[in-house]
């Protein structure tokens, strides 16, 4: 089990204890943290699991592929420089404490 | 061939259960769902005797044959028909009926074509279509929601899309229609539908020519991606092809399979209308609900264990995203269509690589109409008694005789 933040578009924040292995998309939607959506239930088509990483957090992660480049082209709300797809990010013991800002909205 | 041709009693491997049950029969298509908790009460796994394969209908089984795709694999085709053992009816999909590494490569171009950056070009387009729709029809009041709705609004708004020239374009449904027959058994409905099938093949074939296509559209930026390598410009009329067959009609169930669960469920229909932001997810929980694609053959690339049994090489497995969509182990209160329900990780648009590439768009139609719907119209009644349309994969209606209030 790994802790991750999730903080919601006003503020409100939720730590969960994510199973390792699993995606964060997958740790927020068995949590019950609401603002990811996951359409496409983390099979990388519909970009709306939109995060934005916390700056000390973003070198840290693997790096964004082509495939999670051209989604993110997409995203509904505003695309930022510490923008991912929280399917494609795998929890593992190395993120913990991993703090990740959910946009206003997906769709 | 009777693949557990032991006795009951003669090893420790379970015996996989034996139905009677014909998924493709006029009685399984009227009611599928006593049917569908037959076979997943039976087993995880279990032998349909009408066709000889195996089939799966629990949602842990579906979920792993999608997502095992070299040993489930696509490219001996996705109906019944064996293509190691017959010869395809159409020169087979490059996406839908490949395997990797061919389909990575195919299906990475159709997903650059339909991506979430597309859409939001399409957005505003769709969604003037469908109030413009739904102002028709609140000016009528009573109509048929199959024809004047679900077949009226793609109609609208897709072969634009596509970029398809304004003529012959009443072959698009009957020709998605036979191709979604045609993955079924050699019945009634199939033998028809290839025996019809010269016109519509012709005219589709025509359509995928470059010159054919209009620049800006679906089509075009495929072949666009044949000038840059990715695939041959060979290659391209195929996978142009491949929307023409999957792209329409599958909107026209999914959408009229919206209509009818919000003409059913009128307390749906009422939180539907005081939050119209609701229209995306209440599409999404129809497509779940009544899971408009209801089912996708695999054939076994070796002897593999699943559930408990193993299944030979060579084998054809159907696997049923309706039923799945609907088991009790997986989701609560299944039978009930909640357009708030958390809907994500259902299966009516597929998993893994070949989850349906054209979702987005069919999410954006869906929610166009919906949105539109939840907007203009006060109530909807069922004005006459809805008739079924019968495919052997598509389930949906001929017929929805409704009539619209104004809001
Ligand atoms: C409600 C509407 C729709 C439903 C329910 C649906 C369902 C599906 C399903 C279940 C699959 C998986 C097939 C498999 O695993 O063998 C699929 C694949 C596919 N769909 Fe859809 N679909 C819809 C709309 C669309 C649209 C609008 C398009 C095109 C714009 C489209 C194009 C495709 C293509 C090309 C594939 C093959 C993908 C691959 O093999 O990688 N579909 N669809
Ligand atoms: S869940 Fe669809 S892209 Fe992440």
């Amino acid at each position: 089990m790994t802790t991750i933040t999730f903080i919601h578009a006003d503020n409100r924040s939720q730590t969960v204890e994510a199973e390792d292995g699993a995606s964060i998309m997958l740790a927020a939607l068995t949590h019950g943290v609401d603002g990811i959506v996951a359409e496409c239930g983390g099979n990388a088509v519909c970009a709306t699991c939109h995060v934005y990483v916390e700056e000390a957090w973003t070198t840290k992660l693997d790096p964004v592929t082509d495939d999670e480049d051209a989604l993110l082209d997409g995203t509904a709300a505003e695309r930022l420089p510490n923008s991912r797809l929280s399917c494609q990010i795998k929890v593992q013991p190395a993120l913990a404490g991993l703090v990740v800002r959910i946009p206003d909205r997906q769709s | 061939m009777n693949p557990t041709g032991l006795s009951p009693h003669a090893g420790v491997a379970p015996a996989i259960p034996h139905l009677a049950i014909d998924p493709f029969s006029y009685g399984f298509f009227d009611d599928p769902y006593p049917a569908h908790q037959e076979m997943r009460e039976a087993g995880p796994v279990v032998y349909l005797d009408a066709w000889n394969v195996y089939g799966v209908a629990r949602y842990a089984e579906v979920y792993a044959v999608f997502n095992d795709p070299l040993t489930f694999c696509s490219s001996r085709g996705v109906g019944l028909s064996d293509f190691a053992k017959e010869k395809p009816w159409r020169p087979p999909s490059l996406i839908l009926e490949a395997d990797p590494p061919a389909h990575t490569r195919t299906r990475a171009v159709l997903s650059k074509v339909l991506s979430p950056a597309v859409m939001k070009r399409l957005r505003d387009g769709f969604m003037a279509a469908a109030e413009a729709k739904v102002d028709e029809l609140v000016a009528r009041g009573s109509f048929d929601a199959i024809p004047d709705l679900a077949e009226g609004y793609p109609l609208s708004v897709f072969p634009d899309a596509l970029g398809l020239k304004a003529e012959g374009r009443d072959h698009l449904i009957p020709y998605a229609s036979l191709v979604f027959n045609a993955f079924g058994p050699p019945n009634e409905l199939r033998q028809q539908a290839i025996e019809r099938s010269a016109p519509h093949q012709a005219y589709v074939m025509e359509q995928c020519q470059r010159d054919n296509l209009a620049p800006g559209g679906f089509g075009a930026c495929i072949h666009a991606f044949s000038d840059s390598g990715e695939i041959t410009p060979a290659e391209a009329p195929l996978l142009v092809r491949s929307l023409l067959s999957a792209g329409l009609d599958t909107t026209v169930y999914g959408i009229g399979a919206a209509v009818y669960c919000l003409a059913r469920f009128p307390d749906q229909w009422e939180r539907l209308r005081a939050d119209p932001s609701l229209a995306r997810n209440a599409f999404e929980e129809a497509v779940r609900f009544e899971s408009p694609v209801q089912t996708f053959f695999r054939t076994t690339t070796r002897d593999v264990e699943l559930g408990g049994v193993t299944i030979p090489e060579g084998e054809k497995i159907l696997m049923f995203l309706g039923a799945a969509n609907r088991d009790p182990r997986r989701w609560e209160q299944p039978d009930s269509y909640d357009i708030t329900r958390k809907v994500s990780g259902h299966v009516g648009f597929g998993s893994g690589i070949h989850m349906c590439v054209g979702q987005l768009v069919a999410r954006l139609e869906g929610e166009a109409v919906l949105t539109a719907l939840a907007r203009k119209v006060g109530s909807i009644t069922m004005s006459g008694e809805p008739k079924r349309r019968y495919n052997n994969t598509l389930r949906g209606l001929e017929s929805l005789p409704v009539t619209f209030t104004p809001a």
